[in-house]
Order: C-alpha cells, then structure tokens, then sequence
C-alpha cells in the first residue's frame, strides 16, 4: 500500500503538530557558504547550539575560484565579497564545532558531490541542504529536500523539519536508450512533458527497467533535476548497485553495515502503493535533449527546429518571443546555425566521474573547434579530480584544448570568477539555463556531457555519432 | 499570542509581470547572495530587468543605469505593495534571498496562479504572503491592470482579495498566514516538543545506529 516517500515520512516522523504539519527527523544536514550565514546568525541571536553536531557537514562550493591550485587558503580569494563568505563558513564551522572539508582539503567538492562519495548519504536517510539540488541524494533511496534559509537555522536548532507531506508520483521510464542518450536526456525529456512545474507538490519516484540499467551517477543525475521539474523530492529505490556503491565509499564498521544492509533492502515502495499520479515515459525513442530558451521546460532534441511565436499556442507566445530574444535566436531555424562560445562540464548535476569519461571518449584525440574561446572541465570534487586524473582524462581534455580546474560550483553560476560575458552562448552541462544564470546576459543552452563535448569539438550542437 | 491589526490587511497598488517561470534568479541573481545579512537587498530586486547595467553587491539604486521601462521602475509602481505574476513565480534555486528582497522593496504579497515549493514556504517565514488564484482570476487582473492601476485590498483573516465591488476568495493553509499574522517564529514552537524530540532520537540511535556515526 505504501510507497517509498510514505515509509520514509512515517520512519522520521516525530510528532504531528496543532498546526497540522509534522516534525520530520533529519539524518544529516550538508552545508555551504551561502545560504548558511544567516543561519548560523539566528543561532546565535537566540542562544542556541546544533542539536546534533554529527548530523552536519559542510563545504565551501559556491564561491570558490576553480584556478587555485593546492595550498590555496579562503583568505586568498581574490572578489572580496566571495572571501568574506568563504571566511565566514570557517569562522561558523570552527565556532560551532562542524565538520568542514574546508577550501584547502582534498575531499572538497560540491556538497551534492561529496555526501554520498565520502560516505555520508546513506540509503533511508532523510536529508536537507539550503540548496534546492539536494534533490541529489534521492537517487540513494533518501528522502532529500533543497530548504531555506529560515529552515537551515531550524534544523540547526532542533534536528528537526516542519512540513506538511507530499503527494506522490511514479515516472516509469522504460526501455533501453540509443547511442550517446544518457539520464541527462533523459530527465530533460521528462521536464519538457510535463513543464517545470509538473512536479510542484509531489516527491517523484523514478522507478522502471531504464532506472535499475543505470549507475548510481546516472540516477544523481536524474534526481537532481527533478527540483527542475518543480518537485523538491526526488528518489529512488535502493538495490544492489546501491549497496554496492555505498560500500565502496563507507566509512562503516562491517556489523553495523551488514545491520544497515538489511534495512536498506527493504527501502521499496509495495507492488501494490498508491501514486497520486502515474507517468510511464518509453525512452527507447529519446535523443539527445538540448534547451533553446531560458527554462529548462525549454528543451527539445538536438536537431529539431526552433520554436517561434507562429507554431507557439496563445498561452505560451510571450514567453518563446522573451526566450528567443534574450537568447538572441533571430533567423537561426536549428540548434545547429548557433555558433556557441563556451563549453561548460561540470556542476552538481554532471560533474562526476561517469559523466567525465563520457565527456573524454568524444573529445579523445580531437581538438576544440576555434570559434570556441573557452571550454572547461570542472570535477565536482577533489575525489573525482583524482580519479579523472589517474585514469589520464584530464590528459585527453588538456591535449583537446580544454582547461582542466579545480572542484567547485563553477559556471553553473555567476558567484565565481568562472562566468559568461554578456551575449556570449554556452554549452553546459548545468541544469539552469535562466536569464544571467551564467553571468550577466550569457546564454545558456543545457546538454548532457556528451552533446557539450561534442559542441565542443564540432563549434556547434550536432549529431555526436 | 497576539496578532498585529496592521499584519491583518494589505492595501495598495499591484505591480504585475506578465510572465511564467518568474525564477528566483531573476528576482534575486547570484550575485547578491554572497551578502550575509539578511536584509539590504531592496536595491537588487530583479535587477536583470530592473537595470541596464550588471551591478554588484553593495553597489546602490542611484549609481545605477535605471531601466525606465520595467514597471518597478514607473511611478505609482515602484512603491507596489503586491505583485502580480503567472505560473510557477519562485521556480528554481531555494535561496530565501529572492523572498528578503521582495520583502526589502515593499512587497507585501505576492499573486499569482502558481509558486515553486520552496519559495512559497520560504515566503511565509518574511511576512510575504503568496497567493495562489485560479488562472481565469489572474487573467482578469491582468486585464484589469490593463484599464487602469490596479489598486487591490488583500483582508488575511477572511482570506478575501477586494478590488472595486468584486471579492476574490483565496485559499492559504491557516497554519501558514498565522505565521505572517502573529509573526510566529518557528524554532521557539518546535523547541517547546523538545523531549518528543529526544526520545525519537533516543530510539533512532539503537535501532538505526549507522546514522550516528
């Protein structure tokens, strides 16, 4: 009868309030330098302490430039303003007793990145940050949420979440993709069906034949997007590539795995669950998705026509004229006649090492076409730069053309040096192609690794095979 | 706990943005957020489309190039107390910053026929009320705003929005306007379950004991 986000709300539920929300349990807090100052702040004005010092960790991720090297310290940054809120999080994190992997430690990384590779997402978990990406840690069958700032100062103070529950969705996806389709495809196939406020309301379970197919990586992907499709929660059922992936990255003594693995099996919504809503997507048929406008809904396959206020119904003319015109499409009819100025890989939603290998394989012994003035590789965490590099694929980058950096949130947006100049056009493998996301007036088109590698070497989006 | 009979009405002139998918990156961009303060961000509010120029944190109104066109911009609107929007307003990144610079700049509520999640919870911990209304009512505003300035009287405890003879009732979850009416704060209500608190956790440690490491 109950479905996986049911069975997670009721095993953190500690009481039902006068209000009619509920006081939800929270297993582990992720924090980061900007949406936790304030916080911090609150904390002290009341006179309050965490509750529970091992249920947080923090990261700088936002604010750090990616050109830093080893033995960088927060007090080199060089933007003031980044530097007084690098600073702050170890000021924070030193007051208060919190574990950091500060900006000179070889575990930092884009907290959505770090959690579950060091160890501390765990399936069952409930899981909060002051970032709407959290959504993340979903694909490791915990029930995580992007909160305010407000709520980081509650779950501080008391361990606790006040919300009222979601409704429930199933997104099927079934079947086996083509060649160069990845879950980056995927889940932005999924936000162009059904708009990117489809899932406002709703936890979505991602389940069928195409989910258990994919790695670990591949399913953080997915659920990091599902906030982009308006759902805060998104998540995903445990299995053996689950536990699997866990134990390679557990800090657990072996007993209390063994009694962890048998909770986690049992981390499945019931054959017979009720979903509020029920979505089955068939993705043998999907190509690779690229976005023309400046919502993720704003997506479509590569190598379809641009959308124009005269195919456009009444509803939606307005915002497909403001699209193409900050995008600054004119007579352009395909993807293909824009000529693109930047490469972007990296960010929370493809940063690791799977989507870098991919990235590798179509940039391997090609060079980046000329009319791209910069193209940049950026792992999501100090791990994943390791593995790249003793694998040899920052080699394959570095030889292509590109410029190979230091973890953090990068260009996916304009807080650190790594930003567009206005008007400039970039492939990314983000997962926001808002106005000015990239930098001031910069145009973001969204893609998988492969189709920015390949915009890459090719100057322009294109077929990758 | 008492409320303040000034918190029980917004009045006054709505400024409205025809647009889906207002996301918090336009009504607060990036850079602003690496501020720690939580007020001072009046100046920054949809500063994409509010000014010609790119700003930067600490840069104020006046050195700005000003664009005359965006409504916030024009008089009466740029002392708007509601706002006046389309689907999915707030959509995107959790930042509560876009919910303290609507709230810096005056706005007071905010109406439109749907909000992304997180900002619309985020909103009633500032004292900005959303309000979600039937997209034929949205229409009819936005036709309205078309005739003349749209001068609106919001009544929270009926739950009412007045405009002219007409009333436009609105559904809010009374657990949430009672946080904008008595200005509740959160962390003093939950600590008052403070040993329910602990006896969960209690049980949590021994039966799920990998959580605690």
């Amino acid at each position: 009868m109950k479905t996986l986000y049911d069975k997670l709300w009721e095993e953190h539920h500690v009481t039902r309030l006068d209000s009619g929300e509920s006081l939800l349990y929270i297993d582990r807090h992720y924090l980061h330098e900007v949406t936790s100052p304030q916080a911090f702040e609150g904390l002290t004005k009341k006179n309050l302490k965490p509750w529970r010092l091992d249920a947080n960790i923090a990261t700088p991720d936002h604010n750090v430039p990616t050109t830093r090297g080893s033995d960088f310290r927060s007090e080199q940054i060089e933007d003031e303003i980044s530097k007084i809120q690098v600073v702050e999080l170890d000021k924070n994190c030193n007051k208060f007793g919190i574990k950091q992997f500060d900006i000179q430690s070889t575990n930092q990384g884009i907290v959505h990145v770090i959690g579950p590779e060091l160890g501390y997402t765990l399936p069952g978990m409930t899981i909060v940050c002051g970032d709407s990406h959290t959504s993340t840690h979903g694909a490791l069958g915990c029930l995580a949420m992007g909160i305010g700032t407000s709520e980081v100062e509650h779950v501080l103070a008391t361990q606790c979440l006040k919300v009222s529950k979601l409704k429930n969705m199933n997104v099927r996806f079934e079947g086996e993709v083509g060649e160069h389709v990845s879950s980056k495809d995927i889940v932005l196939y999924l936000i162009r069906q059904i708009g990117t406020a489809g899932g406002t309301g709703y936890a979505i379970e991602f389940s069928g034949s195409y989910i258990s197919s994919i790695s670990v990586e591949g399913r953080m992907t997915i659920c990091n997007m599902a906030i982009e499709a308006g759902a805060k929660v998104g998540l995903i059922a445990p299995d053996e590539k689950t536990i699997d992936y866990v134990k390679s990255n557990s800090f657990l003594d072996q007993d209390i795995f063994n009694k962890a693995e048998e909770y986690w099996k049992t981390l499945k919504s019931d054959d017979d669950a009720k979903f509020d809503k029920e979505i089955i997507i068939d993705v043998s048929k999907i190509k690779p998705q690229v976005t023309w406008g400046t919502s993720p809904e704003m997506v479509m396959n590569y190598d379809e026509p641009i959308p124009t206020v005269f195919d456009t119904n009444d509803d939606n003319k307005k915002n497909v004229e403001l699209a193409r015109d900050y995008m600054g499409i004119e007579n352009e009819s395909k993807l293909s006649d824009l000529i693109f100025d930047k490469v972007f890989i990296g960010s929370c939603t493809n940063s690791r090492i799977e989507d870098l290998r991919q990235a590798a394989e179509i940039v391997k012994g090609k060079t980046v076409a000329s009319n791209i003035s910069e193209a940049i590789v950026v792992p999501g965490s100090g791990l994943v730069k390791e593995q790249a590099e003793n694998e040899g694929l920052d080699k394959i980058f570095t030889d292509a053309g590109f410029v190979w950096r230091d973890p953090g949130c990068s260009m996916c947006l304009g807080m650190n040096p790594d930003q567009l100049k206005p008007y400039e056009r970039c492939a990314s493998t983000s997962n926001r192609n808002f106005e000015g996301r990239q930098g001031y007036l910069g145009r973001t088109h969204l893609m998988s690794p492969i189709m920015a590698a390949y915009t890459a070497i090719n100057g322009t989006v294109g077929d990758p095979s | 706990m008492k409320s303040n009979s000034e918190g029980l009405i917004i009045d006054g002139i709505a400024a409205f943005i025809d647009r889906d998918n207002i996301d918090t990156d336009q009504i607060i961009p990036t850079e602003y957020l690496k501020s720690i303060k939580k007020f001072g961000f009046e100046d920054y509010l949809f500063d994409g489309w509010r000014y010609k120029d790119d700003g930067k944190l600490g840069i104020t109104k006046e050195e700005r190039d000003i664009d005359e066109s965006f409504i916030l911009n024009k008089k009466p609107f740029n002392e708007s107390k509601i706002l006046l929007a389309r689907d999915n307003f707030g959509c995107g990144s959790s930042r509560e910053h876009a919910v303290w610079a609507l709230r810096d700049f005056g706005i007071k509520a905010v109406i439109a026929s749907s909000f992304g999640d997180i900002f619309y919870n985020n909103s009633f911990k500032n004292g900005v009320l959303p309000i979600k209304l039937p997209k034929s009512e949205i229409e009819f505003l936005f036709n309205q705003t078309q005739k003349k300035v749209l001068e609106l009287t919001i009544n929270l405890q009926n739950k009412v929005i007045s405009y002219g003879d007409k009333n436009i009732p609105f559904h809010v979850e009374k657990h949430l306007i009672d946080r904008i009416i008595y200005g509740l704060d959160d962390v003093d209500i939950t600590l008052q379950e403070k040993d329910k608190i602990f006896d969960f956790e209690k049980i949590r440690i021994k039966e799920r004991p990998w959580i605690f490491k």
